[in-house]
């Protein structure tokens, strides 16, 4: 059944939310989770769903994203028939800079056209959780739904208040109508992972690009819920809606309690993720740690806590982290002290430096920074 | 071509179903990484490994070599196990036997020269400089050596040679060691001369068909050009549970030589799918190695944890080595031991015990506890035990 379904990952989708994070790199790319890159968990639900063939639609700043990936050998889509494709903007002729989601898809059309799939998952790479798209399929099979689409009913806060979704649905959960960035401040929130039959995919794109409408949520969601089935399914389980830098910065704190990591990282579903080569963490004889995530090839030194550490970041002998995230390759020297920081990859804390934000307004170090 | 096939029966437990160069080693690694990433990072694309002790794990381990770069066109790595030939088929006798069944193998390459290496070793060597050097004095056979103290020489194969490296002698774990130059099983070989002592040796009957004993001893009685090339740096065989213990022990040694963090001579290993390491609230991590996926919630003290091991809280485990995926149960206390894979350790159970609170010091050792078994709550292994079989549970401390 799965080897039917064809995975379409939008990388670059809310890009524009998230500020310096993603000034050099797409949304996929985004490093969360201490050794990770957000589209690793998307990529990572849909091969533990059985989806062997999956298009990454990217747009700008995919150079890093191509470099992660490679030839998807790490996540078992090196394949003969199907594994990952990488789909440049500029694909077709006539294609532009696309707008919006049917536009993007428009310019892969021929790419969706012939694939032998029956089934088509669409995600954004920004909802991080443990989906199983098999559940999915099966629930949209058994109402015979030309759309269905995940959701979850939680609390619209500030710092996920942009390119937010919300549907509301009749008593069998099928959507009668959206809303884009409600005034409420919870309701049924899109997670942005929607499944579709290939052939009505391919029949939207095509009346999409006739009428020249673009917004997968105002054509379909919002103006064609009589005409079309679709349905809601509802996610429960944890998932990190990451939109803006402080969203980033909440969630990549959740990760810290031990329930939400077992949702994120069910043991029988392994995230999986370009292979480094690093060595064990190692600690000094001085080091202390105290709830934290710790990635291979750190060499810590001075004290963690409540913090994130990504691959290969160095702690020097009495520095302190605190209530921060410390993306690869970092140095923190000595005696420095950070509170509530979130330093991007490659970033040089020299010795003695104090930096403090705070859980409200985490301090954002650009990559490559000296400081 | 990189011998791969010893039992290592003086690792007991630990090589009960696995073969000694796939035994877990320096948090992330098997045995084996060595070898092969000294062999890659040297430029060596084409490597045969050659196994017959339970190979299943190092089989599935080396895979189609894809984690050290071995996945080639044209070369990579090929596992050679003894395979059934029209006549005379037969596990591989020895050392120099399992070369000599594998010279088809060998003659397809068409090769100019043979390193020979075994799969025991934890070092980092460029076999680049010493194939530079083999040629340089046009050697037939090039043997690394390194000194040792003169007090461990009678341990090991010794070489006698002149100014010019040449090597005049060698005896095989010699009681009276005419020097302090050690073989450390390390050898270059022109192959036409490899093959003609290969051929040679195996149709002498008496022969034990041994590199040591056997091939050397009768090149150089044959006066063919043989040196020794010097090494300097860290290498240590790992053949013994105490020289395992130390070995693992000594990454956490900031004066001792192995570098792994240096990224020109990255040591690689086919790397588990698991999220970053936890380190709770009220744990102790110091002067450890600890690997991904480890949820800490107890002290680590000079210790190495493997990927996936779990230490409830409370637990301690002090100058250890936790291999992958146990899990120490709340209040245990581990000391000097060796715990292989999948092994659990009971609550308040204690296994092991520091050298000092001995009374018998002549019989303290690192106790060792095998793959896969069940220690129950508040049992109590000794030093220097060797755990084979699931201990029960003993009852409650207020009993």
């Amino acid at each position: 059944m799965m080897s039917k379904t064809l995975g379409i990952v939008f990388s670059n989708m809310h890009d524009a939310t998230m500020g310096k994070i993603t000034e050099n790199r797409t949304m996929g790319s985004v490093p969360f989770g201490g050794r990770y890159r957000l589209i690793d968990f998307v990529l990572s639900n849909l091969i533990n769903s059985g989806i062997q063939d999956v298009g990454i639609i990217t747009k700008s700043n995919f150079q890093s994203l191509m470099d992660h990936l490679g030839t998807g050998k790490e996540w078992d889509l090196s394949r003969k028939k199907g594994g990952l494709t990488i789909l440049p903007p500029y694909g077709r002729h006539e294609a532009t800079y696309y707008r919006g989601r049917l536009e993007a898809l428009g310019s892969i059309y021929s790419y969706i056209r012939e694939s032998k799939a029956e089934l088509v998952v669409m995600t954004d790479c920004d909802n991080i959780a443990s989906v199983d798209y098999a559940d999915v399929i099966r629930y949209h099979r058994e109402h015979d739904a030309d759309v269905t689409v995940i959701y979850k009913n939680k609390p619209i806060t500030k710092s996920i208040h942009r390119d937010v979704i919300t549907i509301s649905m009749d008593e069998n959960k099928r959507v009668n109508g959206a809303l884009v960035n409600p005034e409420s401040t919870s309701g049924n929130v899109l997670l942005n992972m929607t499944v579709i039959s290939k052939r009505l995919l391919e029949k939207i794109i095509s009346d999409a690009t006739s009428a020249n409408f673009y917004s997968f949520t105002q054509g379909i969601l919002q103006n064609s819920n009589q005409r079309l089935k679709i349905y809601g399914y509802e996610f429960k389980n944890y998932v990190a809606d990451i939109k803006s830098l402080q969203s980033y910065y909440d969630c990549s704190m959740d990760l810290l309690n031990p329930e939400i990591r077992r949702q994120i990282f069910p043991a029988d579903r392994p995230v999986y993720t370009k292979v480094r080569d690093e060595v064990s963490v190692k600690y000094g004889i001085n080091a202390k740690a105290k709830n934290s995530m710790i990635a291979d090839g750190c060499v810590i030194e001075g004290v963690v806590e409540n913090s994130l550490i990504f691959r290969g970041v160095k702690i020097g002998r009495g520095a302190v982290v605190k209530n921060s995230i410390i993306m690869q390759g970092a140095v923190i020297g000595e005696n420095s002290t950070l509170d509530c920081v979130v330093t991007d990859k490659d970033v040089m804390i020299r010795d003695s430096r104090t930096l403090v934000g705070c859980k409200e307004y985490p301090l954002y170090i650009e990559k490559g920074t000296a400081v | 071509m990189l011998l791969a096939g010893g039992q290592g029966s003086r690792l007991y437990a630990l090589t009960r179903d696995i073969a000694k160069p796939a035994v877990p080693f320096g948090g992330k690694y098997r045995i084996i990484d060595f070898p092969l990433s000294n062999c890659v990072n040297s430029g060596i694309d084409t490597v045969g490994v050659l196994t017959q002790y339970q190979p299943l794990q190092l089989n599935e381990y080396i895979g189609n070599g894809q984690p050290w770069d071995l996945d080639r066109v044209h070369g990579g790595v090929y596992v050679l196990p003894p395979y059934q030939k029209s006549s005379n088929s037969d596990w591989y006798t020895g050392t120099a036997n399992a070369i000599y069944q594998n010279i088809n193998f060998i003659s397809r390459y068409d090769p100019e020269y043979v390193v020979i290496l075994s799969g025991d070793h934890i070092y980092k060597m460029d076999y680049s400089k010493m194939l530079e050097f083999h040629k340089e004095k046009k050697a037939d056979c090039t043997i690394a050596v390194m000194e040792v103290p003169w007090e461990e020489a009678p341990r090991f194969g010794i070489m006698a040679c002149d100014e010019d490296h040449k090597i005049f002698e060698f005896a095989e774990k010699p009681k009276q060691p005419k020097s302090n130059l050690a073989s450390m099983g390390i050898y270059i070989f022109s192959w036409d001369k490899l093959r003609k002592y290969l051929e040679e040796d195996e149709a002498n009957p008496d022969s034990e068909n041994d590199f040591g004993k056997n091939v050397i001893p009768a090149m150089l009685a044959n006066n063919e050009r043989m040196y020794a090339y010097a090494y300097q740096g860290y290498w240590k065989d790992v053949g013994t549970i105490d020289s395992l213990w130390e070995a693992n022990m000594d990454l956490l040694n900031p004066n001792v030589p192995l570098d792994l963090y240096d990224d020109s001579w990255k040591i690689y290993a086919r790397n588990p799918v698991m999220p970053p390491q936890y380190v709770a609230d009220g744990a102790v991590t110091r002067d450890a190695m600890i690997s991904e996926g480890c949820i800490v919630e107890g002290e680590v003290d000079f210790s190495i944890l493997f990927p996936g091991v779990i230490m409830e809280k409370g637990a301690v485990v002090h100058d250890s080595i936790v291999m992958p995926g146990s899990v120490i149960k709340a209040g245990a206390v581990v000391e000097y031991s060796i715990i292989a894979e999948n092994v659990v350790i009971g609550e308040n159970a204690r296994i092991g015990c520091r050298p000092e609170n001995v009374e018998d010091k002549e019989n303290w050792g690192v106790t060792v506890i095998a793959k896969g078994i069940h220690i129950g709550k508040n049992a109590n292994i000794p030093a220097k035990a060797m755990i084979e079989q699931d201990v029960l549970e003993v009852g409650s401390d207020d009993e």
